[in-house]
Parts: C-alpha cells; structure tokens; sequence
C-alpha cells in the first residue's frame, strides 16, 4: 500500500473520529462519546511508547509513569487550589520530562533484560510512592477538585473536551511522523536496527536514545493530564505495572513499524476489553490467552496487515 | 531502638531474602539456560500458596498440604512450558514478556474464579506455631525459623547440584553452549522442562511458605516479582551466586528500611513529617539502592555473563 | 609513505583462558596499505575490534597521529578519522542502500539532535551519499533495501559506508569475504583506487587480494605478530610458511 493511499485511509479514520460527538448526540448515546475518548487519551500515550519501544527498540516497561505523574501534577495543584490549565498541563509535561530524564539516565546505560526489569521496578517504586502519600489519598486516590481552566475551552463540555483530545492525538501523530523521519529519528532507528554498526559510522546512542525517552515521557504525562480530566478521579493505579503491560500490547497490537498503529492498537485492544468484561466479570481469562496468541501469530498488528511491513 | 528489635529486623529481613532468594533463583536459572524472560513466575508463586492452602484444608495435614501443593506447582509449571512456552524459547524478549504477561492476567482471573477474589487465610499447624527463645530476649516465631532454615537448606542443594554434580555440569554447559549440548545427545527438550519446573516448583516454596504470613489473593506473586527483579539486576543476571547475595541484600535493606527509616526520621523531623515521609521513603529504598548498583556497576555484583 | 599514523604497543586480549592477542607490536605508516594475515583463529578480527574501539584491550597502547587512543570509544574514534567495514556484513537491513551511506556521511555533518527536518531530503546528505555509491559501483541500485541486496553488493555497501565518513584510517575485515572471482576482482580494483590517498588495514584470506594490494603485510598466528614486511618478504619468510604448513595459500 503507498503513501497515498494510506494518507486516504488515515484520513478516513480521522474524519470518523471527528463525526462521533454529532452522531452520539444524533442518537443520544453520550456513553460512545466517552469511550472514543478514552480511547483515544490512550491512543497518545501508546503513540508515545511506540516511538521509545516501536522505533528505539527500548522495552519500557514503565511507560505508565508517566500516565501518572502527568496526572498528579494535575490533580495535585487542583487539590491546592491552582486550576489554571495551562500550569497545570505544562507541570505535567514537564515533571514528566525530569522524571523520565532521570530513569532513563540510569536505565539506558543497560539494555535487554536488564533494561525491562529496570523501568519496570521504577515504575513500582512510584505507585508505591503514590500510594503512601495519604494527603492524596494513598492507594484510594482522590477526586480531581475541579477540571483544568482553559479560558476558552469547557473541558466539562464533553465534546470540546473530546475535540481537544482528537486535536491533540492529530498534532502527535504529526509531530511523532516527523520525527522518526528527521536526522534524530534516523538514529535511534539505525540504533535499534544495528547497533554495533551505528557506533562505527560515529554515532553514541546514548544520548539520542535518553532524548527520545524524555520526550516520550513528556507526551505520556500529557496523556495522563488528559486522562485525569476525563476520569475526574486520580488514584495511583494510573500507574499500575499492568497498565505498562496494556500500554505494550496496544503499540504492539496496533503495529510498531508505523506511528499510527498504535492508536488502531488502542482501539482494538480497549475495545476487546470493553466487550468482554460486559460479558463476564472474568474477562482476564479470556483476554490472557488472546494477547498470548497476539504474539505468537500476529506479530506485525493491524498495520501490518493493513500498510504492509514498511512505515 | 534495641538491640532486640535490631536483631528480630534482621532475621525478618534475612526470612524475607530467603523467600526472595527461591524465587529469583529459579527465574535467574531459566533466563540463564533458556535465555528466556519469565514475567509469570510470579504465577507459581500464588498458585503455590493456593495449592497448600487448599490441600492442608482439605486434608488437615500441613506436610500433606506442602508436598501436593509443590508437586501441583511442579505440575502446572510443566504444563504451562510444554503449552505455552515451548515456541517463546526462540523468539526475542519483547515477545516473551508481553506473552507471560497474557499468562498473569490468566492465571490471577483463574485464581479469583476458583477461589474468589477475597484472600484466604492460611495456617501455620500446632507444631510449627509459637516461638523460640533465641538470645537477649529474643522471642522469634518458629515458623520463620523455619522459612529461614528451609531457604538456606534449598541454597545449599542448589549450589552443590549446579557445582558439583553431572546435571549441574550439563545446565551450566546448556547456558553457555546449547547447540553443542544438544549434540552431544543430551535432550534438550527435556533438560528445559525439567529445570523450567524446577524453578516453578522453587516459586511456589516460597509462596506456599508465605502464605501464612502474608495474605492468599489474586495478584500476589506480581507484588512480590518485582523486588525479585531489583534482586537479579542487583545480584546479576543468571548467577545462582549473584541471586543469593542480592536476595540477601534486598531483604535486609527492605525489612531494616521500613522497620527504621521512620524512627530514624523523627530523630531529625516533625513525627507528623516522619510519619509521611518515613514510609514513602522506605518503599522507595530498594529501588534506590538498584539505582546506584546500576550507575556503579550496571551489569550487577556477580554476573553469570560478561 | 613515511609518517607512522597508527602505532601498537603490547596489545594484549584474553577471553577467559584464550589469549586472543598477545603484546602485539604494530606501525602503519601513513597512506600505505597494510595487510594482515594468518591462519583462521589467529585473532585478525579481535585485533580489528581493539583498533576500531568495538571492544578494550586488557593491556598495550594505540596511538593515532601521535595521539593514545586506547580508551577512546568507536564513535569517537569515528570523529578521529577511523572507519571499519566488518567481516560480517553488518549494514542496515531495512534502509536502503542510499539511507545506508547517507546515515554514515550524516554522522559526520553537523550534529543530529533535529527533530523536524526529514533527513531523506537533505541534499546535503544525498549528495555526498550517491557519489559514494557510484565510487563503489552500487549507484543502479541506491533505492533497494540492504536485506536485498546481493552479498557482492552488500560487501560494497560495507565499504561504502566506510568511505562515506571520509576516514584517513580505513579498516577493512575480509572485504572479498564470500564473493566470487569476478566480484573479487572488481572490489580489488575499487581498493586500489582508495591506495595512497587513504591509509588501509586490511584483513584477508584471499591472497591475490593481498598481493596485489599491499604495500607491506603483517602475519598474525597464535595472536602474535611472527613477521613484518613486503609481500615478497613474507611469501620468501621460512616461519610464516610453517605457519602455514597445512593451510591452503589460495593462488
């Protein structure tokens, strides 16, 4: 499939996107409004862990930090008082970026396994974190005191809210498209792709790779700003380990080879769950064992199968 | 703060890094013969202490209960090699994690459809309740005793089983070397199982043995799993040897930590200060120390491989 | 032909009990082709990996242009001057042959922390990059990914990148590795075009390879360096024969 032809369907996919609040109104359904955009909330913060995961090559299993700290950030300063959201998205973004900068510096000096358990027990370390500090509610979490200010958007408005999240999710996936095309993408690809041979030619990944870890960090915390508005409830199992895990197989599920997959993967794998857990409260056992054969047959996700191999 | 409490923290922490030091041995053997990433050990761990439980209930004998709870762990651990993770072996790590990740969220909904998503309580039997009178004062629960004396035991097998004998012999040649252990006639196939089931069956010793002190529920053996990884990173991936240390050192900073860190802060803070600041930072101590064995020394204190 | 641009000094290498290298002495004069040579085993490739800075020697110096090396890395002995081609073909699978080179001249034009840019379209880097390829003959086929190129070719690919970072030291690991008569005679022709302008270690088999190229020839057995000297020197040398007693010498 060229480019063409899947900037028609991206195209498509988007306009599809944008006719969901009309049409849930149409026929007064506002609980698909909701799912969309929780979906799509998702869909960013899996974009961001596809270009750390899908194009650096780096298993970060402690992705949904991040979804965390942006949305303490928020809820933190709405507890004491400071609504403004454009603060408070900017302390989400850039908490994010520190946190991450931080991990990620002592992280990426490992790589295989190591690096896996690494992000992994980091991320542990902040729910537990986020579980003790009783002034925010230990592990019950709290209620987020009033939604972000922006002086021209209500987000209590459940369709600008949704819009600004389509608007955001759009802007991501055209900034995430230029980047792994620019001369920093192109390195932490060649990284990935042999590393050895990177290093010969005269590049350190390193700093490239410490780099894309922030700023896939930076973008997550704003998912997580995003998230927390959209629950209007904060509770540190935004950061569960087991959030990574679903973080994982939706840029998985979705595709690592392309920037859009991974928010086919959000709407496949959310989606899925949705289903079934209307079906039965024991979904998990359902859903383990279909991510298992996810992986075993399915390597390439639905982009695979829709674009083809290439980005 | 005595020289009792001291002392009592420290055979917590070392009961604790015994525990630790089953499971991240059977999870550092299979990453190191199978090169494989195993993120549902944690599995056998809780279905360890669900099979106990449920045995010495229904049988009222605890010895009972722990045999056919291992032999079941054993059991489920072969199984789940021979079903789903046979074809993992060749595949990269990416695939292992997220695959074994599918398998926990398997293996808890299971538990909780079974068994309930409440906890069950376990029990320690009469003869292994109560206390011993150790030195200074110190009265020590026997059944920790016990958890301590059992680990150390198990070490000891392990080290003399890896270093000693022929089986010893063909896993650490199966490590470093498969394709030539395979065709020296050994079978490799079975090799895998056996120790992939040995390492289960490690997993869920120490969750059959945690079961009375810690609390039977769905999900407990992910709790658990990742201080076992601090210990691996910490320890160094695939050594027996590192494992040991590094369980030790983890269960010692995690069990002193949260015993004093508190206390220690109210010397310097406000009680109230201490009193958030303590636990939070006690929770975060392992991870700290990981931190730093990494910035000194990121392949770990006793690495298999260089 | 005179200076020496990269001298060796007790380089030693074990793995475990296996002395890989050992106190290898070696000078390369600047714009010479320098040859290395030795039964299998004899650790060509180790030595290849100490000089290029993909792995540390336990012991001994290097000094490029009068300056110790030894502990630089691979990228910033990249930044000094040094390219490598590897005995494994070791290039980009996915990229094609252009993106290939043009990451290699990337590398060396201006730093890479740019985020927007697409870097395909910089003629900057595209340039430079379809010279190369012509230089090596692979200019027909710049847009084929790497994984679908012909060995031949992608032994050419090797070298290309090699050159793209315009080195003044070029290392080059069996670069006829696998090839056949006629490929081999072509990737000679293109070294011997590189002889005098850049300075060249090369390690190889291939004997016709090596006579025809070298200015001088180092024998490596063992991990020891047992003779230095013209071709015509060594091919007369009494203990590289012995050495070789047993191994074929391809004619």
């Amino acid at each position: 499939m060229n480019s063409r032809t899947r900037a028609i369907v991206l195209g498509t996919g988007l306009v599809l996107l944008a006719a969901v609040p009309p049409v849930a109104g149409l026929f007064n359904q506002p609980f698909y409004l909701d799912l969309v955009r929780r979906v799509m909330i998702f869909a960013i913060a899996a974009l961001s862990l596809n270009l750390i995961l899908g194009y650096g090559g780096m298993i970060s299993f402690g992705h949904a930090a991040y979804l965390g700290i942006g949305a303490y950030a928020v809820g933190v300063l709405a507890h004491y008082g400071i609504d403004n959201g454009f603060l408070q998205w900017a302390l989400a973004i850039v908490a994010s970026a520190l946190v991450a900068l931080v991990i990620g510096a002592v992280s990426i000096r490992t790589s295989g396994v190591y690096f896996i358990m690494i992000t992994l027990a980091f991320t542990q370390m902040l729910y537990y974190l986020g579980i003790s500090i009783e002034e925010f509610g230990g592990d019950d979490g709290m209620r987020l005191a009033v939604k972000s200010q922006f002086g021209l958007i209500d987000l209590n408005d459940g369709s600008a809210f949704y819009y600004l999240v389509l608007a955001i999710l759009v802007l991501f996936l055209v900034l995430g498209h230029r980047l792994v095309n620019s001369r920093f993408g192109m390195v932490i690809r060649a990284a990935r792709s042999n590393e050895a041979r990177t290093r010969s030619i005269g590049f350190s990944p390193y700093p490239y790779r410490l780099a894309a870890f922030v700023i896939a960090g930076a973008m997550c915390g704003l998912a997580g700003a995003l998230l927390v508005n959209h629950t209007a409830y904060l509770t540190p199992e935004f950061m569960n380990w087991t959030r990574s895990g679903e973080l994982m197989f939706m840029v998985i599920l979705g595709g690592m080879a392309s920037i859009a997959g991974p928010v086919l993967g959000a709407f496949a794998l959310l989606l899925v769950e949705d289903a079934l857990s209307g079906w039965t409260q024991h979904w998990q056992l359902i859903l383990g064992p279909l991510l298992v054969l996810s992986v075993l047959f399915f390597r390439h996700g639905l982009a695979g199968l829709l674009f083809g191999k290439n980005e | 703060m005595n020289i009792v409490l001291v002392l009592e923290q420290t055979l917590n922490g070392l009961q604790l890094g015994v525990m630790l030091f089953l499971m991240a041995a059977g999870l550092t053997l299979v990453f190191g013969i199978m090169n494989l990433v195993n993120l549902a050990h944690g599995s056998f761990y809780m279905v360890g202490a669900y099979l106990a439980t449920t045995f010495y209930q229904a049988t009222g004998s605890f010895a009972l209960g722990v045999l056919l709870g291992l032999a079941g762990t054993l059991v489920v651990g072969i199984v789940v090699e021979l079903v789903a993770l046979r074809t993992l072996y060749e595949r990269d790590h990416l695939d292992q994690v997220l695959a074994t990740f599918g398998l926990i969220l398997f293996f808890n909904e299971l538990m909780a459809m079974l068994w309930g998503r409440a906890a069950i309580y376990a029990t320690i039997p009469g003869y292994l309740s109560g206390h011993v009178e150790l030195f200074a004062g110190l009265r020590y629960p026997l059944y920790r005793l016990v958890i301590i004396a059992v680990g150390l035991a198990v070490a000891g097998l392990l080290w003399f089983v890896v270093a000693r004998t022929r089986l010893g012999m063909l896993i650490r040649a199966g490590a470093s070397n498969r394709a030539m252990v395979a065709a020296l006639g050994v079978n490799i196939r079975l090799l895998y199982t056996l120790v992939f089931g040995f390492g289960a069956a490690l997993a869920g010793l120490a969750g059959l043995m945690a079961g009375p002190i810690h609390v039977v529920q769905p999900g407990m053996g992910e709790l658990i799993l990742i201080e076992v990884f601090v210990v691996i990173v910490i320890g160094g991936i695939g050594s027996i040897r590192g494992a040991f240390a590094g369980a030790l050192i983890v269960g010692m900073v995690d069990t002193l930590g949260r015993a004093f860190v508190r206390p220690m802060l109210a010397t310097v803070l406000s009680p109230s200060a201490a009193d958030t600041a303590g636990p939070a930072l006690a929770s975060m101590l392992i991870y700290l120390l990981m931190a730093i064995v990494l910035a000194l020394r990121p392949q770990g204190l006793f690495p298999a491989r260089s | 032909m005179n200076n020496v641009l990269l001298e060796v000094r007790g380089l030693t290498k074990s793995f475990g009990a296996l002395l890989a290298s050992d106190d290898i002495d070696l000078e390369v004069r600047e714009g010479e082709t320098h040859a290395i040579i030795g039964p299998n085993g004899a650790g060509k490739t180790t030595l290849i990996s100490q000089l290029a800075g993909n792995l540390l020697p336990d012991r001994g110096r290097v000094r490029f242009a009068g300056e110790d090396i030894t502990a630089l890395s691979a990228p910033a002995r990249s930044h000094r001057g040094f390219a490598r081609s590897f005995q494994i073909t070791s290039i980009y699978r996915d990229f094609t042959a252009l993106e290939n080179v043009m990451l290699a001249v990337q590398a060396h034009a201006g730093h890479s922390f740019r985020f927007w840019s697409p870097a395909r379209a910089e003629r900057a880097l595209q340039e430079p990059a379809r010279r190369v390829l012509e230089e090596v003959g692979l200019g027909a086929r710049a847009g084929v990914p790497g994984g679908s190129l012909a060995h031949g070719e992608q032994r050419q690919l090797e070298v290309a990148m090699a050159l793209a970072t315009r080195p003044r030291l070029m290392l080059l690991d069996e670069p006829v590795a696998g090839m056949g008569a006629e490929e081999t005679q072509r990737m000679i022709g293109l070294i011997s075009t590189l002889k005098g302008g850049k300075t060249i270690i090369l390690v190889e088999h291939d004997m016709d390879a090596v006579f025809s190229l070298a200015d001088r020839v180092s024998v490596l057995v063992y991990g020891r360096i047992v003779a230095t000297g013209t071709p015509e020197e060594i091919r007369a040398n009494a203990e590289v024969r012995r050495a070789y007693l047993g191994e074929e010498i391809a004619a």
